[in-house]
């Protein structure tokens, strides 16, 4: 029975440390979406938001303030991708696939100038790590130890998820924002900017994402390098389709997701199943939402479309 | 006036301002790092061109992107984004290296072999999703993303695979048999001085000549271009706008599919595990915009794209990080993205100055 509660402890752990990166991103996502602007460049801007949070540590020392530029980071690619998509209307797949070469590519790019040709940063110092909540108050190996011991930013992701659903549905910020993401023109006529209300949820998709790339970095991996980012920012979109579009939905996949991605280490560690395979799981089950839930899972009515002011 | 017309209605002219402010941005970026840009698109520029032999090479790195490059631009004829050419790629990938390892036929037999299972690969992934768009209204681009992860970790999972994977070591497949291989003959090779010239390059530009004759001058090119143009007039016209898009997405799948095939036979021998997506399929997407989603375009644009990863690749030797070649074509497709909507915003102004 110990044992069993101890592993149940673990993969709970797991659970918590791979959700964070994926719920922040989704977040982020959710509010692009449904304000109406696809933005498939989450994945790049949380490279530049992991990489920015490392090397702002390094240079302060505080983790915080590391964390914050990268969110930073990543809004300033959000910034990008609201010029190209809303100000010029142009595709906003395409622009989210050159963000997604452009942010890696800067990431890694002065990653090499600065850290002298390697296209790893040195590691963080402890100091310099997100600390955890309550190091120290449970025995360690104890269940509860792993179950409440988490990243103080892991905390910090469920509760900017219950304040983003509050702003989303009991403000009249959120209303608008749903309402640009479903018929621009209606809210143009009725007095609202559809532009800054764009502008403004792109640029804040982007500095959530940015947010869940330092914390990969600064949290878990402890350093940058190329492959601390491989997929999550598109597990991220996947959790925001199967949550149906909603932050509390959001909330629900990403646990879903993150316990996925707790079981591959464990697998990883004994061998079980390859963990190739449960990566999959993820977008075969995105994949199946989207055939089962046709019509419950809808997408925001003017999701991609480019809205061009009538003059 | 009219030629003032011409000119903002030209592709080209945006085309050559996108390329020479990613340059720009490239040389920026450089800057900001203290290297002279002079020197490192010098190095740039003689990595690929001062020899015949690096041409050569270029012509290799240029083969699988020129044939992403026209997967993505013969969907997007259709009015469809083939953001998946990447997963496309990479099962047509793992169809010509299972077959190259596990098959032994003649080389007569083996290439055929090999390529086929790629096409048809390719083809089937990217059915799936254009199943799923026609039958259950799927966003194509989100189904596309999700089967590009899955193919991703497919391929991981197959390298892993004991008949596949090399004898103590996990990392890599096997190579694949020099039946199967797509080498120019030894002699030819030695004359170019480029140990995997190869075939493929040849088999890129016929393709982009058929995908081009397919496009101009067949019944099946004008459907797929009526539909691109307007899917409801081309309904109402009686096109049968399902099957139009099930043919064209299967096509530009076995397109994807067979750069992975023409990859794999030609120049890497074998599959190794990535760490996270090549790019191949998304480089696509970039060859397919700068070349206007013309396919002799195609042509031009992924040999531009392929010299520029190969002398890329040399910045290294002089310090200069490779990832500058991302910058580069990140910051182009972004301008050629821009360009559509600054293109007809100029147009509409100077119609407007000579109704005046």
């Amino acid at each position: 029975m110990d044992v069993i509660i101890q592993n149940l402890g673990i993969i709970i752990n797991a659970t918590l440390t791979a959700t964070p990166p994926l719920l922040f991103a989704a977040l982020g996502s959710c509010f692009s979406e449904r304000s109406g602007v696809i933005n498939i460049g989450i994945e790049g801007m949380m490279t530049i938001g992991a990489f920015s949070g490392v090397v702002a540590a390094l240079l302060t020392g505080n983790p915080w303030l590391g964390f914050f530029c990268g969110g930073l980071a990543g809004a300033l690619f959000g910034v990008i991708h609201a010029i190209v998509c809303i100000s010029f209307g142009a595709d906003q797949t395409i622009s989210g696939t050159a963000i997604n070469f452009l942010a890696p590519g800067i990431a890694i790019f002065f990653c090499k100038a600065i850290y002298k040709n390697s296209s790893q940063t040195p590691s963080l110092d402890t100091v310099q790590k997100l600390p955890k909540l309550f190091d120290g108050v449970f025995p360690v190996r104890s269940f509860w130890n792993n179950v409440l011991n988490t990243y103080t930013a892991t905390y910090l992701c469920f509760i900017l998820a219950v304040f983003i659903w509050f702003l989303f549905y009991k403000t009249s910020f959120g209303m608008r924002l749903r309402a640009v993401g479903e018929h621009p023109k209606a809210c143009e006529t009725q007095g609202i900017n559809v532009f800054k209300v764009r502008y403004i949820c792109v640029i804040a998709s982007g500095f959530l994402a940015g947010l869940g790339g330092a914390y990969v970095t600064l949290a878990t991996v402890n350093q940058f390098r190329p492959s601390v980012i491989v997929g999550q920012g598109f597990i991220a979109i996947a959790a925001v389709i199967f949550g149906k579009f909603t932050p509390q939905g959001s909330v629900k996949a990403c646990l879903f997701f993150g316990l996925c991605s707790g079981i591959k280490t464990l697998a990883a560690n004994g061998n079980y199943v390859s963990p190739d395979l449960i990566s999959m799981i993820p977008y075969i089950v995105t994949i199946i939402t989207l055939v089962l839930f046709v019509g419950k899972t809808r997408i925001p009515a003017a999701n991609g479309k480019p809205y061009l002011k009538v003059k | 006036m009219n030629k003032k017309r011409s000119i903002l209605s030209n592709h080209a002219f945006y085309l050559l301002i996108a390329i020479i402010l990613g340059f720009l941005a490239g040389a920026i970026m450089l800057l900001a790092v203290g290297v002279s840009p002079i020197t490192a698109y010098g190095k740039l520029l003689e990595s690929v061109f001062s020899r015949p032999k690096f041409i050569v090479w270029s012509m290799n790195y240029a083969t699988p992107l020129i044939l992403t490059g026209l997967a993505v631009a013969f969907s997007f004829k259709m009015g469809v984004f083939n953001i998946g050419a990447e997963g496309q790629f990479v099962v047509g990938s793992m169809a010509a290296c299972a077959v190259g390892v596990l098959v032994d036929v003649p080389a007569v037999l083996h290439v055929p072999l090999c390529i086929l299972a790629a096409i048809s690969a390719g083809a089937a992934w990217a059915l799936i999703v254009a199943y799923l768009k026609i039958k259950r209204g799927i966003n194509e681009v989100l189904s596309f993303i999700m089967f590009n992860w899955i193919a991703f970790y497919l391929s991981n999972f197959m390298v892993n695979l004991k008949v596949m994977h090399k004898v103590n070591n996990r990392e890599a497949t096997k190579n694949v048999l020099d039946s199967a291989r797509i080498f120019f003959p030894e002699n030819v090779r030695d004359i170019l001085g480029c140990s995997s010239a190869n075939y493929g390059f040849i088999l890129a530009i016929i393709l982009a000549v058929i995908i081009w004759f397919i496009l101009k001058k067949t019944t099946l090119g004008y459907t797929i271009c009526a539909v691109g143009y307007n899917i409801n007039a081309a309904k109402y016209c009686g096109i049968h706008t399902n099957r139009i898009t099930l043919t064209a997405i299967g096509i530009s799948g076995g397109l994807a599919g067979l750069g992975g095939a023409v990859q794999l036979l030609g120049m890497t021998g074998r599959l190794s595990k990535f760490a996270g997506q090549e790019g191949f399929g998304f480089q696509g997407i970039t060859v397919a915009l700068i070349g206007a989603s013309n396919p002799i375009g195609c042509i031009f644009s992924g040999l531009f794209y392929g010299a520029m990863k190969y002398g890329g690749s040399k910045l290294s030797l002089i310090d200069v990080p490779t990832e500058i070649v991302d910058i580069i074509m990140g910051m182009i497709i972004l301008l050629i993205g821009v360009s559509y909507t600054l293109k007809s915003d100029f147009l509409k102004r100077v119609i407007k100055k000579e109704a005046e």
